[in-house]
């Protein structure tokens, strides 16, 4: 069954369309990730779906059902929002059952779900407290408490991390995770952060100026990336881009080849000189330039590379990406034999 | 900064300075206070003096007691400013919302309509008022004082609340409509806390005014049972021969109430309750 169907979605502010002819299905007990850079329309997405914006035209369909014209809390969602948005005046429990309390729902049942999602959350010792007595780790936790206690078919989540710190960070990814593997809801998470989308995501969406790039599984996107933007997009430090006369092999117009990919070879295609290194313990950074390309290699393992010295870069052909003008990925290349 | 404020220098300077304004700020006060208690003789004789046992005296304030029915007056003056207040913080907060949250055709004209009234002074169209109180029957009650008021103090209070109402977050908002509240509870038990400190300077900035005012309450209700304070103290202020004491004692005994207002707003500019709700 799909949890979410969305069918040629576009929303328009005024004359600024920010969502163009959206496609998008996602399968019960899913979790799915719209990544994208910053005032792509992740959030707006996120919104239509939540139904705290309407969609111009298109259909949203949740569990099957068409929900157009019902309002956010019919919808069977609970959202996560990145500024917390506790309510002030009500302690950890009550912002817990607010929502519970104007469905009517029993107050035993109120009661047994609260205490069930504090004990997941370790929430138990804050649940008389109000959210300006608790920090920011505890306060997200709560807001994650306050859509679980709903038991929702779909939780949306909008960059739940992005105010943590970076080991709090870590922690509550990991708790998220978790959260889905025991609740086996269909979850979906907006982040700007890919590890964030790599490591939790069943599927990736691929968002560019209001456009799906693609859709795939984390490694799919990895490997198989469609076009240069979702090329450059995943991978950290991002897909080194040539122009495609600079080895004499190939066609196309552009062809990128990940940093992990090069590597130090006496008789490499490309001499560049070092600007920077990184020393990561485990891997070692190289960043250097080619006339005015700037390159990044990552290479394994601890190297002693000055800066200003000059290296020569190889790598397999069959590790390079090749695009043509408008950054379509050609993946019958004469080099790759196949993709 | 940091050294700023350590330098015992700069702290004595702060201090005196601020000190210096409320004794200037406060002399007046201070003087109708004190002068309120002593004879009339005692008045000119030594404005500044304090009463002693020769110069006190509770003439003023037997006068005002005996003269005129004051209480009604001060009760008149009370009901027209707290209704006032109350009307012009309801109007304005649900006008101010619905600007700042609702995307509608004309919502930025009917800002700046709203917004005009600060630039025109109501006074302007006393006649007209006039005209429509009396059309209406509502001449000499409190009623016309109460919505001529909150007219007045709609625009300003729009202009300054909108622009509060436009930083409560919105994830906050979308969280109570995720939740099931419907917009009137999301306006009135989320956002408004969250603007009260906007509310609590409104409300001063109007209350004065009101309390203050002798224009419309001359106007439109002259009549004995709906004088306010104002216009009731006027009868010691006579063309020839003024009767200091109660003048100065009725203004002692206005101050009071005022007095009491402005800390209960003061209270909750202060407030922070924000804290804890976003970030
Ligand atoms: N209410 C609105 N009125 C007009 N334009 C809007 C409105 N909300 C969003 N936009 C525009 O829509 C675009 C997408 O915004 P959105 O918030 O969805 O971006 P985002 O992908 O979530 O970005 P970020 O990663 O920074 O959160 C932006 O260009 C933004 O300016
Ligand atoms: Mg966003």
């Amino acid at each position: 069954m799909t949890a979410l169907k969305l069918t040629n979605v576009n929303k328009s502010f005024g004359e600024v369309q920010v969502l163009k002819n959206i496609n998008l299905e996602v399968e019960e007990g899913e979790f799915v990730v719209f990544v994208g850079p910053s005032g792509c329309g992740k959030s707006t997405l996120l919104r239509v779906i939540a139904g705290l914006e309407d969609a111009t035209s298109g259909e949203v369909a949740i569990g099957e059902q068409v929900v157009n014209l019902m309002p956010p809390s019919k919808r069977g969602i609970a959202m996560v929002f990145q500024s917390y948005a506790l309510y002030p005046h009500l302690n950890v429990r009550g912002n817990m059952t607010l929502a519970l309390k104007q469905e009517k729902q029993p107050k035993s049942l109120i009661e047994e779900r609260v205490v069930k999602a504090s004990r997941m959350l370790n929430l138990e010792p804050y649940i008389d407290r109000y959210p300006s007595e608790l920090s920011g780790g505890q306060r997200q936790r709560v807001a994650i408490g306050r859509a679980i206690v709903r038991e929702p078919k779909l939780f949306l989540f909008d960059e739940p991390l992005s105010n943590l710190d970076a080991a709090l960070r870590m922690n509550t990814r990991i708790e998220i995770a978790n959260l889905h593997r025991q609740l086996g809801a269909s979850m979906i998470y907006v982040t700007h952060d890919q590890t964030e989308a790599m490591t939790l995501a069943d599927r990736i969406v691929v968002l560019r100026d209001g456009r799906v790039e693609q859709i795939g599984s984390p490694m799919e996107l990895y490997n198989d990336p469609s076009n240069q933007f979702v090329a450059g997009f995943l991978g950290s430090p991002s897909m080194n881009f040539f122009p495609s006369d600079f080895v004499h092999e190939g066609g196309g117009h552009t062809f990128g080849v990940r940093p992990e990919d090069l590597n130090l070879a006496e008789d490499g295609a490309l001499v560049a000189k070092v600007s920077h290194v990184e020393q990561l313990g485990a891997d070692t950074n190289v960043i250097a330039q080619i006339d005015d390309l700037q390159i990044t290699a990552r290479l394994f393992g601890q190297h002693s590379i000055e800066e200003g010295q000059e290296l020569r870069f190889g790598f397999k052909p069959e590790k390079a990406y090749h695009f043509d003008r408008d950054g379509l990925r050609l993946r019958q290349s004469n080099i790759q034999g196949s993709s | 900064m940091h050294r700023a404020r350590k330098n015992p220098f700069n702290t004595m300077g702060m201090h005196g300075a601020l000190i210096l304004y409320t004794l200037i700020a406060l002399f007046p006060v201070f003087v109708i206070l004190v002068n309120s208690f002593k004879a009339r003789k005692a008045i000119f004789r030594e404005p500044l003096a304090l009463p002693d046992s020769e110069s006190f005296s509770l003439i003023g304030y037997q006068t005002v007691m005996r003269q005129g029915d004051f209480f009604l007056y001060f009760q008149n003056s009370m009901i027209v400013t707290v209704a006032s207040l109350f009307f012009i913080l309801l109007f304005g907060a649900m006008a101010a919302y619905a600007l700042a949250e609702y995307r509608f055709k004309g919502n930025l004209l009917l800002g700046l309509y709203l917004a005009l009234g600060i630039m025109i002074p109501i006074r302007i169209g006393t006649v007209a008022i006039l005209e429509m109180m009396v059309a209406t029957g509502l001449v000499n009650t409190l009623w016309a004082l109460i919505l001529v008021y909150t007219a007045q103090g709609l625009p300003l209070a729009v202009f300054i609340l909108s622009e509060f109402m436009r930083q409560v977050s919105d994830d906050l908002k979308n969280a109570g409509r995720v939740d099931g509240l419907s917009e009137y509870t999301i306006f009135f038990r989320l956002v408004l806390p969250l603007v009260r400190p906007a509310m609590a300077t409104v409300a001063v900035f109007n209350m004065i005014p009101i309390w203050n005012d002798l224009w419309f309450p001359l106007i439109l209700a002259p009549s004995e049972e709906t004088k306010t304070l104002t216009l009731g103290s006027q009868v010691f202020i006579g063309q020839f021969v003024t009767d200091w004491n109660a003048v100065l004692s009725a203004l002692s005994m206005a101050i009071l109430p005022v007095l009491i207002l402005y800390v209960i707003f003061s209270r909750q500019l202060i407030r922070g309750i924000t804290s804890g709700a976003v970030k």
